[in-house]
């Protein structure tokens, strides 16, 4: 996590005080070019503040004694048999430690080149770097490319040790030319180091005791530097960005859990899903075993209900109303490429950002950076291990920030074939062109409406109380904005189907037409509501089978026909009795219960507000289920 | 003043474990979580149940080596009772016959037959694609180098020298043909931590781990092979302060992790968690 943009009041931070023990670990990587020494630091700094359990120096004694070695600090820390062989870092290695101050977990990052990647791993989770450069060798490649990574990466408080110092004599005219040399490359990443301390990491030269033969030195021992780094940001007081990481339905309640990466949430507070606009307002927290918590701040894992079931899905970005993310396809990014393969345009990659997973394409790329020079590469494609700016075109809208404005929602990472190889940040939002040619995919209609088309076919006798629930359900999808229509058989019999009667025949092809018009509603994007007694259970079969193309819930509305005909809004039960509607469905005319609809109910024994519940909750299982297909 | 990850250390890890184990639900087709019943394990139940609101919504599995302490098993029936756990149990009845066992073979072979062989024909039985483990970095060094989702091939092998790059919060999210994710939540917790919230939370554990006779279980496994170490903390408290001051590792009382001067890594390349 790095610093949050300008235009918010800064964080008062408790660390200020020393007299209280803080207990929340500072994260702190070290990194550097190959062999100018970082595991022996990390070695000495544990052995230094007392940190290494009992039996650890004679073990790695033991180790040293095997390989035909002197003892070698950083056998301390890298345990596994290759690389006690190579004397390499091949991973991050964590190491935990405290001083009188707080917790430490120092991260041992690899510098050889071949192992980037780790070194990336291991940076990003820190709030601080130490960077180690060799005295007898200066500044090299990986000094310089590691900088370029911890600024990209958000890591903005560094200190640099000049390590080594043991073999340039302690020369402090060394020193300073390192500093001067260092401190201008880094002032072009925009970036400066908190201090340049010269150590002698072997003999534990300005770790934790002041070094003798340096005595010109003034400023602090390493130590010292480590306990004056402040911990990240509180990003409390940034705009609300939870990424939705799932929606849960373990029982009775509908849960949206994610994380708060930024701002805080508490109950009553209206709520916008990006993409797709939707509204609503957080209800409860749902926290096990409870209490629940009355706010969630940043960093906190949410869970909570809604006032009003919306449509919301993983990969959403909910924020306040006032404060939205940008939602868009396009924009300019800085991307550090870590593939095996060179990164292409127009190939198609995964783009990850927070809980968000599309597939995207490198438009075009604009510039690419030596990290090591800073110096730009004419080539076509972007090698391995280097930096590059580039167009990146999303294939469906994404919610974003630029990284000046929220880091934790301007950078993403990039996926080949199931592996993630680089990441970036966005520099810039791009208006992407409007005009696009051919005729309209559904899959363009469903990532407009922010949702897939879906067909409702409520079938039962008359009576049984289908336009009552389809309206209902039309009223509150209508309210939580989306695309909806209703198709009433009666309305039907006035127009449509008006030389239609009753017979078996006829029913057949009122059923038939019906589908065929809830078709074209459902191809032009809508979730379509269609209310017909459709008797037969051979016609619904039909009528299934034509609307293959689109999720289709059949919802049986059932009540006994005693209950129906008590009701006999229409008069119609009435009509039939007395002989003047021939085939009258329940009467003279059967009626074939649906076997294995999606939704059953009955209105005899549930309410009009469970019963839509019953239908909302179908409808929006399927549309989770089917929200990968609009993709465009 | 309420907790929230900012202010409090505790509640930082924990709101952080939560969101590993959201994401491996949402990434994964079939999740489970291997249970040991010892600490960690039950301390991941407890985070488990907080993340997706009261219940499981996965299965625990036992990998019952026959070689548990007797109270153990007491203690598996009441956290399953407790927690209303789904639990599948599995011994290698086949290692047995043929005679597999402490008082014949070395430690590094009872662990890979009893615990490793089990563990991956329950993996190739039900096709899980994620397994969500209680190893920490501060218990090793091998696995201090270990990713929030460490990929696992058909193997169960760690291919630990080209590990997936792992930052802001993006994970590998696929397993490789055939094999599986390891999804692991206490990654960054320590001993003392665990013990910290076992407090805090109250949550159930073995007595094992409180000293009898001046000596208690520091870590918990095979009774043959596990030793338990001098003490005098009889309850959570004193664990507390004796580890803010102790200087001996905490599986130095696991006799497989000292075989050969590799043992542990052998072991984890093998699948061992």
């Amino acid at each position: 996590m790095s610093a949050p943009s300008a235009n918010l009041s800064p964080q008062t931070s408790k660390s200020g005080s020393t007299d209280i023990e803080d207990l929340r670990k500072m994260h702190v990587v070290v990194v550097g070019h190959v062999d100018h020494g970082k595991s022996t630091f990390v070695g000495r700094l544990l052995h230094d503040t007392d940190s290494l359990p009992n039996g650890k120096i004679e073990q790695v004694r033991r180790n040293c004694a095997a390989e035909g070695m002197d003892f070698e600090y950083a056998f301390l820390l890298d345990a596994l048999l290759e690389e006690q062989e190579q004397n390499i870092t091949i991973d991050t290695t964590r190491i935990f430690f405290r001083t009188q101050k707080r917790a430490y977990a120092i991260i041992d990052a690899p510098g050889h080149k071949e192992f980037l990647k780790n070194m990336v791993t291991g940076a990003a989770s820190a709030s601080a770097a130490l960077l180690l450069i060799d005295a007898s060798e200066g500044v090299m490649d990986q000094s310089r490319r590691h900088a370029f990574l911890l600024s990209l990466l958000g890591v903005k408080q560094l200190v640099v040790l000049v390590n080594k110092m043991d073999l340039v004599k302690y020369d402090q005219a060394t020193y300073e030319k390192i500093k001067t040399e260092y401190t201008a490359f880094l002032k072009s990443l925009g970036l400066t180091a908190v201090d340049f301390i010269p150590i002698a990491a072997k003999h534990g030269e300005n770790i934790v005791n002041r070094s003798q033969p340096m005595s010109w030195w003034k400023g602090p021992t390493v130590a010292e530097a480590l306990d004056n780094f402040r911990h990240e940001d509180d990003l409390t007081g940034l705009p609300l960005r939870l990424p939705i990481s799932d929606i849960y339905r373990f029982d009775h309640r509908r849960i949206i859990a994610g994380r708060v990466e930024a701002g805080a949430i508490r109950p009553g507070e209206e709520l916008i899903f990006q993409p797709g606009g939707r509204r609503s307002t957080v209800r409860t927290f749902e926290d096990w075993p409870g209490p629940s918590r009355e706010v969630a701040g940043t960093g906190d894992s949410a869970n909570f209900t809604l006032t009003e079931q919306i449509f919301a899905e993983r990969g959403q970005v909910v924020s306040h109303i006032h404060n939205q993310p940008r939602v868009g396809r396009e924009f300019r990014a800085r991307i550090f490429w870590l593939g095996k393969e060179p990164l292409q345009t127009n190939k198609t990659y995964r783009l990850r950002l927070l809980t968000q997973n599309v597939e995207a394409v490198v438009a075009k790329v604009e510039k690419i950076t030596d990290a090591a020079t800073l110096e730009s590469i004419q080539a076509t494609s972007v090698p391995r291990d280097s930096i590059c700016e580039v167009t990146i075109r999303a294939a469906r809208p994404i919610a974003f920030d630029l990284h000046h404005e929220c880091a934790i929602t301007g950078r993403f990472a990039v996926e080949d074939a199931g592996r993630i190889n680089g990441g970036g940040i966005i520099l810039e939002a791009r208006t992407e062109k409007t005009t696009r040619e051919g005729k309209v995919t559904s899959a363009e209609r469903a990532a407009r409406a922010g949702h897939a088309p879906a067909v409702i076919w409520f079938t039962g006798l008359s009576g049984s109380g289908k336009s009552t629930i389809a309206e209902n359900v039309e009223r509150r999808l209508f309210d939580a904005g989306r695309q909806v229509v209703r198709v009433d058989g009666d309305d039907l019999r006035t127009a449509l189907n008006r030389d239609l009667g009753f017979s078996a025949a006829d029913r057949a092809e009122s059923v038939r037409r019906a589908s065929a018009v809830a078709g074209l509603f459902a191809n032009a994007g809508k979730i379509t509501l269609v209310t017909l007694i459709a008797p037969l259970a051979a016609d619904r079969a039909k009528a299934r089978a034509a609307l293959a193309n689109h999720p289709f819930i059949e919802v049986f509305v059932d009540a006994p026909l005693e209950i129906c005909e008590s009701r006999d809004v229409k008069g119609l039960y009435a009509k039939a009795r007395r002989g003047e509607i021939a085939e009258f469905t329940g009467i003279t005319s059967p009626y074939e219960a649906p076997e294995s609809p999606e939704v059953h109910i009955r209105t005899d024994k549930v309410s009009t507000d469970e019963a839509v519940k019953l239908v909302l909750d179908a409808l929006d299982k399927i549309q989770e289920s089917k929200a990968e297909d609009w993709e465009v | 003043m309420s907790r929230n990850a900012q202010n409090d250390h505790l509640t930082r890890l924990e709101q952080t474990s939560i969101h590993i184990f959201r994401e491996a639900f949402a990434n994964f087709r079939s999740v489970c979580m291997p249970w040991s019943m010892g600490k960690d394990s039950n301390v991941l139940i407890w985070l488990a149940r907080k993340a997706f609101c009261g219940k499981i919504p996965f299965p625990l599995l036992h990998i019952d080596t026959t070689y548990e302490f007797p109270e153990m098993y007491e203690f598996r029936e009441k956290a399953k009772a407790i927690h209303g756990i789904d639990l599948i149990v599995r011994v290698n009845e086949d290692a047995i016959r043929r005679g597999i066992g402490y008082a014949t073979h070395d430690p590094v072979t009872v662990t890979h037959e009893l615990k490793t062989v089990p563990l991956k024909a329950a993996i190739d039985e039900f096709k899980w694609d994620a397994l969500v483990t209680g190893i920490r970095r501060d218990e090793d060094p091998t696995r201090a180098k270990e990713r929030w989702f460490s990929p696992r091939s058909a193997e169960g092998v760690w291919d630990y020298k080209d590990q997936p790059p792992e930052f802001w919060g993006q994970f590998a999210s696929t397993a490789p043909e055939g094999g599986h994710v390891r999804v692991q939540p206490l990654l960054e917790w320590t001993e003392l931590d665990i013990w910290e919230y076992i407090r805090r939370e109250n949550i159930p554990n073995p007595t094992l781990y409180f000293a009898r006779n001046g000596k208690r279980f520091r870590s918990l496994g095979c009774h043959p092979i596990t030793h338990p170490v001098d003490s005098p903390a009889s309850n959570i408290d004193e664990i507390i302060e004796e580890l803010k001051q102790t200087r001996v590792s905490e599986r130095a009382g696991r006799a497989q992790d000292h075989v050969g001067r590799n043992a542990m890594q052998a072991l984890r390349a093998k699948g061992f968690m």
